[in-house]
């Protein structure tokens, strides 16, 4: 037995290493950072312990502004993402012919890299000396006057952001929902069949019970990977996103840590913690809130 | 409600290249008489559970018309012929309690037929009652034995008064004595409730046991329709006789020669009525008779005492089978030492059958 229980542990160890090191020994790092004042990297040096790191975060304008900014993207793309989801993956289920087709072009986004995308939503919105972009040309057509969705006004760029990150979450999204579709037994939709059962009804209060719970994975890693959201700011808005207005949490992190106001992480720990702390509450809202409505 | 169906015909197109179309139900007419208990039988692909998917609608036919009373059904959708189609595994939803399935179906009546909660809760309960389920009202479906889920499948049908009722293999998930208890069960409820009730089943003493009528089938096409007993005294070819009864007909090779009927070289019965030809002969298990001067010599395999009777296994070079079962009463004596046993044969229990066709020869007996 004692031997049985060593083996075990020897082939743990492996990853119990590379978890310590990379995982858990950072980020109590990391908290403890959060209370260093003024903590120095190169002298390992700091002048005291206290919340002073979260103050100034706190009130940290371009902190909020990332904040906000954060929460809008949240709030708009989780519901809309999944939702939109939620439907191609219906249509895409009812659908016999081109199927494959369809399913192949709704993935793409997910194996393009993202500063590519990015690059292709430049020439969509970007408006330059020599061309409005697309966006603005459709816009014209319908006698609207050309927005600069780049260096424009915050609603434009934020629109641009949330219809990026819908974009590039949705595949995933499909790819899940439509083998939870087709996971759902056949005979049920038969029984509601035969019991003259009108299709919307049948969508409600069939289809979405039983695949609950794939949509409530959904929202939950849809709204972690949203407050996580970076890469893609950046790959729209270049690396300045404080000038932009178009900044992230976690972009404040990094630009406190390595950006041109780099060199502070006391307040990049701060800033890290409290948007721990923000999932942290959100994911388990959602987990209390999926106790109630999700399924077996 | 009477069922008619007239001509119907379903072909699936073959797979692959070049395959020919499968035909699972070949031109089936049948009149179903209102208030009825109709067992559809026949072995595993024989279109039975197609024919149920036709009647529910489900399944378009390729060909032939179907009539609830006076309505021509052929072209309704499932969804507006008002049946109640109880699943092979009752397919009741998983998210919801037993009065929510129940219920169901009440909640998507439109128009006039429109019931308020209480008239659908009432209507449940009276259902649930009916099935015997009425404590279960609220739980899950996962939370229920496998008899409960198919009483509450069966309420699930009931609960809107269909104009008929279909199971589809409605005893085949429960265990044996679960499975006497349900069918007669469903027999009950099928009288009380007089829906005409059509069920699909593989299983030749479930539907002999309960049904009216019983309708045998293979391969798609319908071989004989009658009442359970007619069917099983008087099958009109070899295989509705081998395919009803248990223990299943003893089947030989013989011939009809001179007014008498031969099995291999023993001379078992004298007959009149029919021409010299070679026959298959079909002996039903409880056909014979132990006898020390009997015709029928067999080789004797080993005796098997049941209680109530006794099973003789036996061998004889003319039969299709490598053993032959006899079923005699247990007062009966059988040395069980001996090595060959000899019977003689009830004629109402022996059936013969044309080498060709495989039809049913009827004949007299002479004294």
């Amino acid at each position: 037995m004692e031997k049985q229980s060593l083996k075990g542990w020897l082939y743990l160890l492996p990853a119990i290493l590379f978890l310590g090191v990379f995982m858990v020994y950072p980020l109590i790092d990391v908290f403890i950072y959060s209370f260093e004042e003024g903590y120095n990297s190169a002298s390992q040096t700091y002048y005291g312990v206290g919340l002073f790191n979260y103050r100034y975060v706190l009130r940290d304008p371009y902190f909020l502004q990332a904040v906000r900014n954060t929460f809008i993207l949240v709030a708009i793309t989780v519901p809309l993402s999944t939702g939109i989801a939620l439907l191609i993956s219906v249509a895409l289920s009812s659908i016999k012919a081109l199927r494959n087709l369809f399913q192949t072009v709704y993935f793409l986004p997910y194996v393009t890299n993202t500063l590519a995308v990015g690059l292709v939503f430049m020439i969509l919105f970007k408006k330059t000396p020599y061309t409005d972009g697309f966006a603005n040309l459709v816009i014209s057509w319908f006698g609207g006057e050309a927005i600069d969705f780049i260096d424009g006004p915050y609603w434009a760029k934020m629109f641009v952001l949330c219809f990026y990150t819908i974009w590039v979450v949705m595949p995933f999204k499909i790819l899940i929902l439509t083998s939870a579709l087709a996971s759902v037994n056949e005979m049920y939709y038969n029984a509601a069949r035969v019991d003259g059962t009108p299709r919307l009804r049948v969508f409600a209060r069939i289809t979405l019970p039983m695949i609950s719970p794939t949509v409530f994975y959904l929202i939950i890693t849809g709204f972690i990977g949203a407050f996580k959201a970076y890469s893609d700011a950046v790959a729209l808005f270049g690396t300045n996103l404080n000038a932009a207005e178009m900044n992230t949490i976690v972009g404040y992190v990094y630009d406190m840590l390595y950006g041109n106001s780099g060199g502070y992480p006391s307040y990049a720990s701060a800033a890290a913690i409290i948007l721990f702390a923000i999932v942290l509450t959100i994911t388990c809202i959602n987990l209390i809130i999926s106790k109630k409505h999700v399924h077996y | 409600m009477k069922v008619v169906l007239q001509n119907l015909t379903k072909r699936f197109p073959g797979r692959g290249k070049g395959a020919k179309d499968v035909i699972a139900v070949n031109d089936f007419t049948f009149e179903i008489p209102d208030g009825k208990l109709i067992g559809l039988l026949g072995p595993s692909g024989c279109g039975k559970s197609t024919t149920l998917n036709l009647l529910c609608g489900l399944q378009k036919p390729t060909a032939g018309k179907i009539y609830f009373g006076d309505d021509d059904v052929t072209a309704l959708p499932a969804e507006k012929r008002g049946v109640g189609f109880v699943f092979q595994n009752y397919a009741l939803y998983p998210h919801l309690t037993v009065r929510q399935n129940i219920t169901f179906p009440l909640e998507n009546l439109k128009g006039e037929e429109k019931l308020t909660r209480a008239q659908m809760q009432e209507k449940a309960l009276e259902a649930a009652r009916l099935v015997q389920i009425e404590e279960l009202m609220d739980r899950k479906p996962s939370e229920l034995s496998g008899g409960q889920q198919q009483r509450v499948a069966i309420a699930r049908a009931l609960v809107k008064m269909p104009r008929i009722l279909l199971l589809d293999e409605p005893l085949s998930n429960l265990d044996a004595r679960l499975r006497l208890q349900t069918r007669e069960e469903i027999r009950r409820i099928q009288r009380e409730t007089k829906i005409t009730t059509i069920f699909v089943t593989h299983d030749q003493e479930e539907a002999m046991s309960i049904s009216d009528l019983i309708v045998v089938m293979k391969d798609g096409v319908v071989h004989q329709i009658g009442k359970p007993q007619e069917v099983y005294d008087h099958p009109v070819n070899l295989f509705v006789a081998q395919f009803l009864g248990t223990p299943p007909i003893n089947t030989f090779s013989g011939r009809v020669k001179d007014g008498a009927l031969y099995i291999g070289e023993d001379r078992v019965l004298e007959i009149g009525g029919v021409d010299d030809q070679e026959v298959f002969v079909g002996v039903r298990p409880e056909g014979f008779i132990p006898d020390e001067n009997g015709p029928l010599v067999c080789r004797l395999g080993r005796v098997e005492v049941m209680g109530r009777d006794i099973s003789v296994v036996a061998s004889h070079d003319a039969a299709a089978a490598a053993a032959i079962r006899a079923i005699i009463d247990s007062d009966q004596e059988v040395d069980q030492e001996a090595e060959l046993v000899r019977f003689g044969v009830k004629p109402t229990k022996v059936h013969i059958f044309c080498k060709e066709t495989q039809r049913r020869i009827d004949y007299v007996t002479k004294r």
